[in-house]
């Protein structure tokens, strides 16, 4: 995602100057993303460049305040009626990681699942942790923070399901090397659902990569 | 494998009575097999765990992985093939059925996915119901229902039929149940299996709450994000403790309550 988005609508609420939209969002988001005072600076100038965004005429020596022209405007509104496109998986390393211990020979699958269901929980307990210290009944940017928060929470439970979920399909394969004879049959051949999922695919990627 | 962690003991955790009894309950390498020969199940194998007042373990893993064997030994349902289970300061071995009863009616609550409430009670009869079956005088039992009630945020809804209550306020009356009067282990089965997540959290915290305050509680759950509330989460596979994930111990939680934290890392 660029920050170009975040920061138009920053400004949808009010007029302001760099500092201030670097403060905002990183208060809405708990500083989960921190961006830097240059970034927000380079990004304000190319919303200018892009006519989306224009100085207000404030008093001498006042830091320099930005509001949204008509186009920034529009661009901030279809922002939000626009849904997020998931796009290409990043790469993921954990996923690497499993894909090449399950092929390459030598590897204990289990050990590489434990110790990576380990880290996991850990980062779940620092999660669970900040969360006790926020109040259920939060508002304002104290709710957008939990938010966020909770974002990572579940991403971080989602590992922790397919990590269990690895430990059980290795280990009934373990147990049953040899599929049956009908499942066999049963599995798409890997080449045919290649070729139909691959327009959408290709699309995906390149937008993704913009 | 540390499953023994003990935790250094916090002052400022302990409720009434807790001091007395330093650990609530205490496996020490417990194994339950069920059955002989070749059908020979080894349900819980060489387990060894503890759980102190102001302590929340979490127990996760697999159907089938003993967590259930694991519940109903902590909770003196069931007896050990071979180990120690002491309960209360005292070695279920040693009990016979009735004593087994008694020692769990004094000191274990019982939490489920689907609350497990009488609907013909209020929400305070429920609650003073387990202390009534103790014969505590019942004045005396209300005095406590009330006060476990209020506990958790309920003391508005004594009089409610669990039929009026959502499933929120359910559970939260099964959690003032499970820690009425002396009752300090508490022994949650799935407590949020049966609610969405808004509702799962909530319930959560007032387990929490209810933890730090000093009672000491074994949850079982799928649910990660719930197991993170724990101090520590172990993780059962064919009925052996395969990992433990604890808080990492750093200078600073010596210094304080080790809420230290202002970043995820």
């Amino acid at each position: 995602m660029s920050i170009r988005h975040a920061m138009l609508a920053l400004l949808q609420e009010q007029p302001r100057h760099g500092y201030q939209l670097r403060q905002e969002f990183e208060t809405r988001t708990g500083g989960t993303w921190p961006l830097n005072i240059g970034q927000a600076y380079t990004t304000l100038q190319r919303l200018q460049r892009d006519g989306l965004v224009e100085p207000v005429p404030d008093a001498e020596g006042e830091p320099e305040r930005f509001r949204l022209t008509a186009a920034g405007r529009e661009q901030a509104g279809s922002w939000w009626s626009t849904p997020v496109e998931r796009g290409a998986p990043a790469r993921d390393e954990l996923a690497i990681k499993l894909a090449l211990a399950v092929t390459l020979p030598g590897v204990d699958v289990d050990a590489v699942v434990r110790t990576q269901r380990t880290e996991t929980m850990r980062s779940l307990q620092d999660y669970a942790r900040l969360k006790r210290r926020i109040p259920a009944d939060v508002a304002g940017a104290d709710l957008a923070w939990s938010l966020v928060l909770d974002s990572l929470v579940f991403q971080a439970e989602a590992e922790m399901r397919w990590l269990d979920h690895v430990e059980g399909r290795v280990l009934a394969q373990r147990r049953s090397p040899r599929p049956p004879d009908d499942a066999a049959t049963a599995h798409p051949t890997p080449s045919s659902s290649a070729t139909e999922d691959a327009p959408a695919g290709t699309t995906r990627h390149r937008k993704a990569r913009r | 494998m540390s499953a023994l962690t003990t935790r250094p003991s916090s002052p400022g955790a302990s409720a009434s009575g807790a001091e007395a009894v330093p650990v609530l309950l205490r496996l020490d390498r417990v194994t339950r097999v069920h059955g002989t020969g070749a059908g020979e199940v080894r349900a819980l194998d060489d387990v060894s765990l503890e759980v102190g007042p102001g302590e929340l373990v979490a127990v996760m893993g697999p159907s089938g992985s003993g967590k259930s064997t694991l519940l109903n030994l902590a909770g003196c349902l069931d007896t050990a093939t071979d180990g120690t289970v002491v309960v209360g300061g005292v070695d279920v071995a040693s009990l016979d059925a009735r004593g087994r009863a008694a020692l769990r009616r004094r000191h274990v609550g019982f939490v489920f996915q689907d609350f497990n409430l009488v609907p013909a009670l209020t929400a305070a009869e429920n609650v003073s119901l387990p202390r009534e079956l103790d014969g505590v005088p019942v004045r005396t039992a209300r005095a406590e229902a009330t006060a476990a009630l209020a506990a958790v945020g309920l003391d508005d809804l004594a009089d409610r039929f669990p039929d009026d209550m959502s499933g929120g306020q359910r559970q939260r009356v099964a959690i003032a149940r499970a820690i009425v009067g002396p009752r300090r282990l508490l022994l949650a089965d799935e407590p949020t299996g049966a609610l969405d997540s808004v509702t799962g959290e909530a319930v959560m915290r007032v387990l929490r709450e209810r933890v730090d305050a000093g009672a000491a509680g074994l949850l079982v759950t799928h649910d990660a994000r719930h197991a993170a509330w724990a101090d520590r989460t172990v993780f059962l596979k064919d009925g052996r403790l395969v990992d433990t994930t604890g808080r990492r111990a750093e200078p600073a939680d010596l210094l304080d309550d080790g809420d230290d934290t202002d970043a995820p890392r």
